[in-house]
């Protein structure tokens, strides 16, 4: 266990490291600079060379990108050059917000998606079982961007929930409670519209995965006792299941990264996938590889807790146990 | 594998999957026939006609008349600042066949365009451009899902019959590209780009990277079919009767992997036609003057379309309704077949 761990982190580091020069290069790959505004507004050759040096942009790429992984290696991030504040503070913020919205998000989608996906799959209930079916096959064909474009549609048009956005007008000077209703009053739309097309593929998951198991030994065992039905549902067919599930989940961090950018776009969030845009955009070379750096971090952690709960789940899987 | 593998779910399935088909073959058939079928120019501006509403064709008129010819009310501006339109319920154009190089078109042009579907904030025709938009769409979700079933038939192939060290190293390529989150690697490359380059380029670049980062599903499930089939007997017969690898590969081992590859491909399509959706509309993928579903949900996303404007997200429910098509007619595919 510990050894994984400590591979685990070693990946962790490698793939940091690996993201954040992959942005350096992409970022100096690219046509212009975060100089070719100035250029454009006017400034003289003589400033923008200066400017440039000053950056260091004049610099050839290999130097660049070896100094841009011994800084990161260092966890110096460097400073915006767009925001002139340092590159960890900006990402961390913006970091937080979209594990906020993405953590809720799948939390939804696990409270949603198991049960039914239990329930239908379990054989017991033909008709719930054809309504649940139907139902994420249409949640399935709603991507996070179109949820976002739909609910903000209704959003706007009956003012259950705010367009967009992290916070009201003036909400810098409420009390903690009003500002944290508020907040979540902002998350409804981008919550749902992340956490229902993962819902729909849980549900589908652990519909498979239960009526693969539901003709087993044990569970007809515990069906002649006369268990009753929930019990029968969660202890003979889920807790099977929950482990397979947990590692296929483990793999999900990247589908979770990525609706999160589509819906941070349409509903304004302020979160990593817009600030990893606006930097790619700009030229904001440190920005774009302190965003690709947290984006690497959270994809091996995610990854590590899945493996690591489904070997808590199923203690067979665990490296050493003999079975 | 499970024994039974041709039994299917009770319940009315196979209808569900036929009215899936019959709902892609149409949305086929307008993909291809879009220039006859598209009512305007997709990138002529009709200035009197910013944001208007939906022209439906009638058979009824105001007096509750019955025609025997389709006919629309032409639309008039009212308020040009409040976008308000009004009906001109005194002169109805008649819809005619084959007008003008168009399926339906009206008769007399002088009664101004005809938009089925409304226009959008700079008085271009909606439905010109979904029926052209959904050429470029579903072009790029086809050749993307057969370039990634492609790459990974032929990674699969190699990882399950060469084994050893070949097959570690590109299983675990394979793991890696499938936790990537696609949008920040499209978002990466796309940054290596000047920000406007011609719809060719971007159809290209597009189905090159969504073929690049679909295949590992594909290449896993080809590998684990491979791996099982080649120390069968008739694998290993062909082996001592001499047959190359090549030989034994194309004629004893892929074959096999065909029900599998059907799978996949109609998994890749829909998130192929999401994917192109969601770049398009992040402003990476084509430029708004080559319409495709992407632009189009970006046209119409901002908040005061979005509540004035409503039919310019038609394109969503194209979206949805091909990826639902799509969803139904792969359906009576029993989940068990896949060997994973």
């Amino acid at each position: 266990m510990w050894r994984f761990l400590v591979a685990r982190a070693c990946l962790l580091v490698g793939l940091v490291l690996a993201a954040s020069a992959a942005m350096v290069a992409v970022t100096s790959l690219a046509p212009g600079d975060v100089t070719t505004e100035a250029h454009l507004e006017g400034a003289s050759l003589e400033q923008i060379a200066r400017e440039r040096a000053r950056l260091g942009l004049d610099r050839p790429l290999l130097v660049r990108l070896a100094v841009s992984i011994g800084q990161t290696a260092q966890l110096d991030f460097g400073t915006s050059y767009r925001y002139g504040q340092p590159v960890l503070a900006l990402v961390a913020t913006r970091a937080v917000h979209s594990a906020l919205l993405a953590s809720l998000a799948f939390a939804a989608a696990l409270a949603l998606g198991v049960p039914f996906g239990l329930v239908s799959g379990s054989g017991r209930f033909p008709r719930l079982a054809r309504v649940v079916g139907a139902t994420s096959l249409v949640l399935l064909s709603l991507p996070p961007l179109l949820v976002a474009l739909i609910l903000t549609v209704v959003a706007v048009r009956t003012g259950w929930a705010p367009a967009g956005g992290m916070q009201s007008a003036g909400a810098d000077e409420w009390t903690f409670g009003q500002r944290a209703l508020d907040i979540a009053h902002h998350l409804i739309v981008p919550v749902l519209a992340l956490g229902l097309p993962l819902a729909a593929s849980i549900e589908r998951m652990q519909q498979a995965a239960v009526a693969e198991g539901a003709s087993a030994r044990h569970v007809l065992a515990a069906s002649a006792r006369g268990v009753g039905v929930g019990r029968w549902l969660w202890r003979a067919l889920w807790r099977p299941t929950a482990s397979p599930v947990a590692s296929v989940l483990g793999l999900a961090a990247g589908t979770l990264l990525s609706g999160s950018l589509a819906v941070e776009l349409v509903t304004a969030w302020p979160g990593l996938g817009r600030l990893m845009f606006e930097a790619l955009a700009t030229r904001d070379v440190p920005l774009a590889a302190g965003c690709g750096a947290a984006a690497a971090a959270f994809l091996a952690v995610w990854a590590t807790l899945g493996d690591v709960l489904a070997w808590w789940l199923d203690p067979r899987l665990r490296p050493g146990a003999t079975s | 594998m499970n024994a039974s593998t041709s039994d299917r779910p009770a319940g009315g399935r196979p209808l569900a999957m036929r009215a899936g088909l019959l709902a892609l073959v149409v949305i086929a058939g307008v993909a291809l026939a879009a220039p006859l079928l598209a009512t305007n120019d997709p990138t002529a501006q009709f200035r009197d006609h910013v944001l208007a509403p939906p022209m439906l064709p009638r058979l009824v008129d105001a007096e509750g008349r019955w025609h025997v010819r389709p006919f629309i009310y032409p639309l008039r501006v009212v308020d040009r600042l409040d976008r308000r339109f009004a009906e001109d319920r005194a002169r109805p154009v008649a819809l005619g066949l084959f007008v003008r190089g168009r399926l339906v078109a009206p008769l007399d042009p002088a009664g101004g365009p005809w938009l089925p579907l409304g226009a959008d904030r700079l008085g271009r025709d909606g439905w010109a451009r979904l029926v052209l938009g959904a050429r470029r769409s579903l072009g790029v979700a086809l050749v993307a899902s057969l370039g990634a079933l492609v790459l990974g038939l032929a990674i699969g192939i190699g990882a399950g019959y060469a084994g050893g060290l070949i097959d570690l190293v590109l299983m675990r390529a394979a793991e890696f590209v499938l936790v990537l989150p696609v949008l920040y690697v499209v978002l990466a490359a796309r940054a290596t780009l000047p920000a406007t380059i011609p719809p060719s380029a971007v159809f290209t670049l597009m189905t090159a990277l969504l073929a690049l980062t679909g295949w590992p599903m594909v290449a896993r499930g080809v590998r684990a079919i491979v791996a099982r089939e080649a120390v069968q007997e008739f694998a290993v017969a062909a082996r001592a009767l001499g047959a190359s690898p090549a030989r034994i590969v194309w004629y004893h081992l892929a074959p096999a992997t065909l029900g599998f590859l059907r799978v996949q491909g109609l998994q890749l399509l829909p998130a192929a036609i999401l994917a192109e959706t969601t770049l398009s509309f992040a402003g990476l993928g084509f430029a708004p003057d080559a319409p495709s579903w992407g632009t189009l949900l970006h046209d119409g996303s901002d908040i005061g379309a979005l509540s004035d404007a409503p039919w310019l997200l038609a394109a969503a429910g194209a979206v949805v309704t091909v990826v639902f098509a799509i969803n139904l007619a792969s359906l009576s595919i029993d989940p068990r077949r896949d060997p994973r």
